[in-house]
């Protein structure tokens, strides 16, 4: 692996996204719209055992998951536009392993997605949510680690696709899931005892609660350590996935 | 610089290469032409190492394409048809990242970046978006991208597709220009006769197979004199009473009565006057790669028009 071109690849991922100001609008934008209207729809109703947050506090790290997800969903699409456009094939045969392509892909869709989370989550005290620089670093780690592994999800799910339409498809009937089914949108705790067993079973949710952890939140089970483990784990599971795939060649390797 | 032995590519059922065997001496420029479809870009692939073949073997630059790809992509610069560019990215950041990826130190990088860009003659565009460059310049920037590692062998997939003439007999300066200078040996596919005629030697590929390979006017020679083409109501009864009545060795390809003869001048009032009225027209012709390719085949070179797509 070569890490210079893996960092060349990953500043590109930057300069692409900072030319195209409407994908910053795509990946922010809607989260926080979402946060702010059900944040007042649900100001009265919102009541789940155990959980003493308003929905607006209570929605803050969920939509910042979001934007994580949107972010790295974005980055990872490039995948299937580098290939059609044909910049794919001139980093396949350039000297170094895909393993740099990889690398630079994910954490290229990492840094983004991070940056992009935290400046929301920088909008935390406006409902009440204190921000100590602590709070914001564990953050910033705890986004870290999620982004690497829905990046890495991303690309491998991207990888073999011809078409960004197919990828629309797959993001609509499992990764929106994924994310609505993480304890981002409602609380285990008031759930349907079959949905809180998805909810457990979705690497995703330990995201979400190490988030809660890292924010200082209540209500957030299991433990910091499991959650970060768990996060960790996924993380390198969906690099491994991405690395393993990206290994093989794939018909579309080729213009 | 290329030696390839027997090399099979099939897709499915179809052999887009078919034992082709031979050899890219250094300091040459080498065409593979051949209509759409005759395995050119297949072969393409498999030299630059994208593609694995079927059977047979394939070595660039002393290296094995399968087993020492990595070792043959250093040695390598490539130059797709389809474009390669980001075009989000400026024509130098293109270069930039490529130099990067090719393990330049961060100095060398910007410095052969813009070198390169200069002798491509696009010095003054190297901030432009490549989205907003011309076809053309695309092309050069291409070009560009594909010598910046200073390869020893550059392999060009149809490189002059989307370039204006100027911008093709640029292109073969250049080649000209680094293979005396640099020593650099060029591998070029082209569908275009005019093209392979430029190029030092030619090896002419049909249906996945080696149809002829030399230097384009040794191939020329081998048809010999000139090319009489009539055009007529009823070729083939035509072309056998030629045949039959003169002795002239004259066949049908795509419906036109051709005769390889040389002094051709000379034959084509004797022609007229045995067959009166049943001649609509003659065309009297030196020989081109293209009759080199109809005499070998039996049939003609696809029109260019036909050749658009290319994906294969």
């Amino acid at each position: 692996m070569s890490l210079r071109a893996a960092y060349a690849l990953l500043e590109r991922e930057l300069l692409r996204f900072f030319r195209q100001p409407n994908r910053i609008v795509g990946a922010i934008g809607q989260p926080v719209i979402f946060w702010v209207l059900l944040g007042a729809a649900f100001k009265g109703s919102f009541k789940a055992p155990g959980v003493e947050e308003t929905y607006g506090q209570f929605f803050l790290p969920g939509v910042a998951v979001m934007i994580t997800l949107f972010t790295a969903i974005f980055s990872t699409i490039s995948v299937i536009e580098d290939r059609r456009e044909g910049f794919l094939q001139g980093v396949l045969v350039a000297p170094v392993g895909r393993s740099s392509l990889v690398l630079g892909k994910i954490l290229g869709g990492t840094v983004l997605a991070v940056l992009q989370a935290t400046l929301f989550l920088l909008l935390a005290p406006t409902v009440g949510i204190g921000l100590s620089a602590t709070a914001l670093l564990g953050a910033v780690g705890v986004l870290g680690l999620i982004a690497f592994g829905l990046t890495g999800l991303g690309f491998s799910i991207a990888w073999r696709m011809d078409s960004t339409q197919g990828f629309h498809a797959i993001m609509s009937v499992f990764l929106l899931p994924l994310w609505l089914l993480s304890g981002s949108v409602f609380p285990a705790s008031g759930a349907h005892p079959a949905l809180a067993f998805v909810l457990r079973l979705n690497p995703l949710s330990y995201g979400v609660a190490a988030l809660r952890h890292a924010l200082g939140m209540g209500g957030a089970t299991p433990g910091p350590l499991v959650c970060l483990a768990v996060s960790l784990l996924f993380a390198l599971a969906m690099f491994g996935l991405a690395m393993r795939l990206a290994a093989r060649p794939a018909k579309g390797d080729l213009q | 610089m290329i030696e390839t032995d027997a090399l099979v590519h099939a897709y499915g059922d179809r052999r887009a290469l078919d034992g082709v065997t031979f050899e890219v001496r250094p300091r040459e420029i080498f065409g593979l032409l051949g209509p759409n479809g005759g395995g050119k870009t297949t072969l393409f692939r498999i030299l630059s190492t994208l593609l694995k073949p079927s059977g047979g073997r394939a070595r660039v630059l002393g290296h094995d394409t399968v087993a020492e790809a990595a070792a043959v992509r250093r040695g390598i610069g490539v130059v797709f048809q389809s474009p390669s560019l980001d075009r989000k990215l400026t024509a130098f950041e293109n270069l930039y990242y490529q130099a990067q990826i090719h393990g330049f130190t961060f100095r060398e990088t910007k410095a052969r970046a813009r070198e390169m860009l200069a002798r491509v003659g696009l010095a003054e565009r190297a901030g432009d978006v490549v989205e907003k460059l011309s076809g053309g310049m695309r092309r050069r920037v291409e070009l560009a991208k594909g010598m910046l590692h200073r390869p020893k062998l550059l392999l060009l997939d149809e490189p002059s597709t989307g370039l204006d003439p100027g911008g093709r007999r640029d292109l073969w300066t250049y080649l000209a220009s680094v293979r005396d200078a640099d020593g650099v040996t060029s591998l070029v596919t082209t569908h275009l006769m005019e093209e392979a005629e430029r190029c030092d030697r030619v090896l002419i590929l049909d249906r996945g197979r080696v149809v002829a390979l030399g230097a384009p006017a040794e191939l020329v020679a081998q048809v010999g004199g000139d090319v009489l083409t009539l055009d007529a109501r009823d070729p083939e009864a035509l072309a056998a009473e030629v045949r039959q009545r003169m002795g002239l060795d004259a066949s049908v390809v795509e419906g036109r009565v051709r005769i390889e003869q040389p002094s051709g001048h000379e034959l084509i009032p004797k022609l007229v006057q045995a067959f009166p009225g049943r001649i609509d027209a003659v065309r009297l012709g030196r020989p081109t790669l293209e009759d080199v390719f109809i005499r070998k085949t039996g049939h003609r070179f696809w029109s260019e028009e036909e050749g658009g797509g290319g994906g294969r």
